[in-house]
């Protein structure tokens, strides 16, 4: 793998530090949510519906109930009502989160296939399982849609998406009239499999009451959503919730949402008196956080001949659940990308008996720029450009949507850096040949929007009189490096070196921050510590230059660095004093100061996405219907980049997704029952080291003044964006043929061939 | 509970110990590897109330016959097999199944006598609650109107479709290898043509061995053209992914005629799949595309392919000609 990281910083930020919590990750000290020793444990295992749509005509448990060490068995009959079921809210909001507005186990109806009948609760796991399999459901089934042939007929518009923040149907000028004055037009239906998250770490959650108090471990992207969520549904209040989820082993989307097990765990505990752990299985987690919808995507785009875009029309299908109007928004960027005057987007649903689809890493983004993305390869053949070059025409200074100026952009810079790291002046020529490999090249475009949190966010910082300092945010580090990112950025803004500076998240009882999701964490979090660790830097250089007995004493405010703790007059570093020193003198054990940011207005007067350019290099042996990626290259323009290390990671990981998603990744319903046929990691394939070709991760730097103190666009989700399209241009390139599905599998290679 | 008791079958008299411990009692089977096994307990599938390990029986050794052939223990593990220079060096199409098969971690773990025992992938058998004829005799078949894709297309019947998992099984079916075992009452052996079962009408026998028959040896006879034999597999996964065809070929070439060829498939029958029709139609008649082309048809003409896999005849098809291509492509005499 290469990489071109940007130029070392001075300061902490943005240097390719290791991983604070690494040594703990790897000895095992880290403690995950089912991993936390409590004593008088018990174990609870889920039993879900084997139908997908009907009602529950009788549960016997009299045999479960029997079995060695079962404690309860709870179903419809005998958990209790919740106190109300909170509304759907993107846990980015900071508020409730439910993944759905649904809560199992409160009357006899069954939606989906899987959802919770029945919870088990035993001394050991082993003992709950086995019960769980004594627990006799009855049903009586009723006929389901599960799939969009399904319900094609059924499908509606709704008023709005997304827990009603995006609107069903979106238009601009008279795309009708547009399209029927093109020179060109393209115009092809794209499908593509429902997705599920696979994260190492299986959800779960701990939990136990002291009192009336109730303690939760949570594997979550987010406490304070577990915490404002599981309160709502209770009818408990905040207070006497306290959520604590310091690791969580990946999650992708499916822990952005909080779903039906932290409550049930909470629920069981009340009922048994002892503390609860609630794991699902690999199994349940395909039926119990969520998933990325089965959709189709009619994407008609009319463009002169010149190649410019005049109009661009972009519909989605998809089932979403029986309660929520949820699909991802893969007519977002995909409408923002390109000028073009003329646009109609507009989502059509399909009620089907699944749980409520979910955020799943680049929710809609991938989808929507696969459509548009080969779209475009295939324009930039009808027009006889290089799709290098049809990019670059049609490339908007400002957002075609909303008609904003972009706070900052780079992509022309990304577009030109990608081509440049694959060598994509290769593509000119015909195909070359490996033995019975054909090689093609192939690019697309990408952007992630930069989402900001709906409320202020939070933080503390402490710094002792030895000189060392604590900062608090209650994020909950996901894999991504938050905890080492924001020791950086609060060392830089103290003027401590990082060994001396320890951030702590994780926790409800810390400073609030809304869910680290929808690549925003970075950013909000580090706005937050820089806000209350540059407010402790002030207090303390207000304290040595009002302290007669410091050798500021009386300096300006303004003309004092801190450099490795120790404040110094800029013009004259020779003199200053260390914040231990000045601490130490005046028998100051601590001093402390809180920061929060609020993120901009949604009417600020500009829109932000992070853009990127990704380039393939592909293998296809077209009479076995194989292709492999050779060669990834993406650069991208995320703003600051807090740590070089985790930034690149992040990328990579993300283009790898997208490898993934482009060639292997499907879930396959299967109609007759309502459930998910390969609920399994042998069968949900994911990529192995084997598939993973060399990665180019390159930055491009923009500086952002607008989007939060820093100018942090974020990582997390942009690098996955854009390779499936890029792969399936190179896979044109190779053998000439278009791919208007994901996966791209051999079977797709093999029938056309 | 359901609780499960272990029993270390050890000394000098381990291998009638094992036998003794699981010939006299319905409830024990062998524990080998437990690659497989110890997933299918975990889902409830296998339900045996003893498992007797048998790691410790002297059956690992990978032994040269004077004739040229080999005798391979059914203890030795996929990962010593695939390395022992002997195989590599006499049959490379074992090897090479062996090496792209599951993953490093379990080709450690699994031994070759449990390779020829383990079970289907199909879903609907693994899931422990699927109406199949496997698990429960009459139960019907999930996957005939379910979720196919990867599986067989050749020996199936109304009642049973799984795929036969194994990659090794394929080159060793090509090769008319031999399985040894014995029982209390002693040895038998047999042809594996005899040892791997098409579903018919009892899916649930998969192999004609008797409740307590262990499989002691895999014997592979001398076969001087397989030094220059492949097996190819397709998936869609670079590595630890069963296929989805797969082709184990050796083929002997004299002025231009194929004098000696052995083919089986692999991915797309319910056992692993010798292509005796195939191999007819190629003895004696010219090494050159279009015969291998004909051939693989001849094979795959009895394909039965559900909408899910229609594909496959036609990717095993590929695959062949492909496989015989790569061992004709030099041109010289093998």
């Amino acid at each position: 793998m290469t990489t071109t990281a940007p130029a070392p910083a001075e300061g902490p930020v943005g240097r390719p530090l290791d991983r604070v919590d690494g040594h703990a990750k790897v000895t095992g000290a880290a403690r995950y949510a089912a991993e936390v020793p409590l004593p008088g444990l018990t174990h609870a295992v889920l039993v879900g519906a084997r139908v997908a749509h009907g009602r529950i005509t009788a549960i016997d448990s009299t045999e479960a109930e029997r079995a060695e060490g079962v404690l309860a068995v709870l179903t419809h009959e005998n958990l209790g009502k919740i106190a109300a079921q909170p509304p759907l809210l993107p846990s980015l909001a900071g508020s409730v989160a439910p993944g759905e507005t649904f809560f199992p186990m409160q009357g006899d109806e069954i939606h989906y296939a899987g959802q919770h009948v029945a919870l088990v609760v035993a001394d050991t796991y082993e003992r709950a399982l086995y019960a769980s399999r004594l627990v006799r459901v009855s049903y009586a089934e009723e006929p389901s849609v599960t799939v969009i042939d399904q319900g094609r007929d059924q499908a509606y518009e709704p008023e709005a998406i997304f827990a009603g923040f995006i609107p069903g149907r979106t238009e601009r000028g008279d795309v009708e009239a547009a399209l029927g004055a093109a020179d060109v037009t393209v115009d092809h239906t794209f499908t593509f499999a429902a997705n599920h998250h696979n994260p190492i770490e299986t959800s779960a959650a701990t939990a136990y009451w002291e009192g009336d108090r109730l303690t939760l471990h949570d594997t979550t992207q987010g406490v304070t959503a577990t915490q404002h969520t599981v309160a709502a549904l209770l009818g408990v209040p905040h207070t006497r919730i306290r959520v604590i989820g310091h690791f969580t082993g990946g999650s992708f989307g499916s822990k952005a949402m909080v779903w039906h097990h932290p409550a049930l765990a909470a629920l069981a505990a009340r009922k048994v008196g002892r503390p609860v752990r609630l794991a699902l299985t690999r199994e349940q987690m395909f039926v119990a956080c969520g998933h990325r919808e089965e959709q189709e995507q009619h994407l008609t785009l009319g463009a002169g001949k010149d190649g410019r875009l005049v109009a661009l029309r972009h519909h989605k299908l998809s089932p979403t659940s029986p309660f929520d109007h949820w699909a991802e928004p893969s007519l977002g960027v995909a409408g923002q990308m390109y000028a073009c005057p003329n646009y109609e987007g507009v989502y059509r649903l399909i009620r089907a008996n699944t749980t409520t689809p979910t955020f799943m890493r680049c929710p809609g983004e991938a989808t929507g720029l696969f459509a548009l993305e080969t779209a475009m390869d295939e324009l930039a053949e009808l027009v006889d450009l290089d799709p290098l070059e049809l990019r670059l025409r049609n490339y908007s200074e400002s957002d075609p949507a909303s008609g904003r100026p972009w706070s900052s952009n780079g992509l022309r810079e990304c577009l030109e850096r990608g081509a440049e790291r694959i060598g994509w002046e290769r593509r000119a020529a015909p195909p070359a040949r490996d033995g019975d490999w054909l090689i093609g090249l192939g690019m697309a475009a990408t952007a992630y929007p930069v989402y900001g949190p709906n409320n202020p966010q939070r933080a503390r910082a402490r710094l002792y009189a030895d000189g060392t300092a604590v900062v608090q945010a209650a994020v909950t580090d996901i894999g991504t490096g938050i905890l080492t990112v924001m020791t950086q950025v609060a060392a830089e803004a103290l003027g401590l070196p990082v060994e001396r500076c320890r951030f702590e998240g994780g926790d409800t009882d810390l400073p609030n921050v809304a869910a680290a999701v929808g690549s925003s964490g970075a950013g909000m979090v580090s706005a937050a510590v820089h806000a209350a660790a540059s407010a402790l830097r002030e207090q303390l250089v207000a304290r040595a230059v009002a302290d007669e007995g410091s050798p500021l004493h009386g300096a300006d405010p303004a003309a004092i660095d801190v450099r490795d703790g120790r404040m110094v007059l800029r013009d004259a570093p020779g003199t200053g004093e260390d914040y231990a020193a000045l601490l130490q003198r005046n028998f100051v054990p601590d001093v402390e100061a809180t920061g929060s940011w609020g993120p901009p207005p949604h009417d600020a007067p500009f829109a932000s996405m992070t853009f990127g350019a990704q380039f393939a290099e592909v293998a296809v042996d077209p009479v076995l219907g194989l292709v492999r990626v050779r060669r990834l290259a993406g650069a991208f323009a995320p703003g600051r980049v807090l740590n070089a290390k985790t930034a690149r990671s992040q990328l990579m990981g993300g283009m790898i997704w997208g490898l993934s998603q482009a060639l292997l990744e499907a879930t396959h319903m299967e109609p007759a029952t309502g459930r998910w046929a390969n609920a399994s990691l042998g069968e949900y394939l994911v990529p192995v080291n084997a598939d993973a070709p060399d990665v180019d991760v390159d930055f491009i730097e923009v500086q952002d003044t607008v989007v939060n103190p820093l100018g942090v666009k974020g990582v997390g989700e942009v690098g996955q964006a854009g390779v499936a399209p890029a792969i399936a241009n190179a896979i044109h390139h190779a053998i000439g043929r278009r791919m208007r599905k994901l996966p791209i599998t051999i079977e797709d290679i093999v029938s056309g061939g | 509970m359901r609780p499960i008791s272990y029993l270390r079958a050890e000394g000098t008299d381990a291998v009638d110990s094992a036998l003794r411990a699981v010939g006299g009692d319905p409830g024990s089977d062998f524990l080998a590897g437990g690659t497989t096994e110890v997933d299918l307990l975990r889902q409830n599938v296998l339900g045996p109330r003893r498992l007797v390990d048998i790691n410790r029986l002297p059956l690992a050794d990978i032994e040269d016959l004077p004739d040229g052939g080999l005798r391979i223990g059914a203890l030795a593990r996929m990962s010593e097999v695939a390395s022992s220079p002997a195989v590599q060096e006499r049959f490379p199409l074992v090897s090479r199944a062996l090496v792209l098969g599951a993953s490093a971690q379990l080709r450690h773990m699994a031994s070759m006598g449990g390779n020829m025992m383990q079970r289907v992938r199909c879903g609907y058998y693994r899931d422990g609650e699927s109406p199949c004829n496997k698990r429960e005799p009459g139960a019907g078949c999930a996957a005939l109107a379910g979720v196919s894709r990867n599986h067989a297309v050749l020996g199936t019947s109304e009642h049973c479709i799984a795929t036969h998992p194994s990659d090794v099984a394929v080159p060793l079916v090509a090769l008319d290898a031999r399985i040894h075992t014995r029982t209390l009452e002693g040895e038998h052996t047999y042809a594996i043509d005899d040892f791997f079962l098409e579903p018919g009408d009892a899916p649930h026998r998969e192999h004609p061995l008797t409740h307590g028959e262990l499989i002691t040896a895999i014997e592979v006879p001398a076969l001087p053209m397989a030094r220059r034999s492949l097996y190819l597999k397709v998936r869609d996964r670079e590595s630890y992914e069963f296929a989805l065809v797969s082709v184990a070929a050796a083929i002997e070439v004299r002025d231009g005629k194929v004098s000696g060829v052995r083919i089986a498939l692999g991915g797309v029958g319910t056992r692993p799949w010798r292509a005796r029709r195939a191999e007819d139609a190629l003895v004696g008649g010219p090494a050159t595309t279009k015969s291998f082309d004909l051939a693989a048809r001849a094979e795959l003409a009895v394909a039965r392919t559900t909408p899910m896999n229609a594909f496959k005849p036609e990717l095993a098809r590929r695959t062949l000609v492909r496989a015989l291509e790569t061992l004709t492509a030099d041109g010289s005499p093998s």
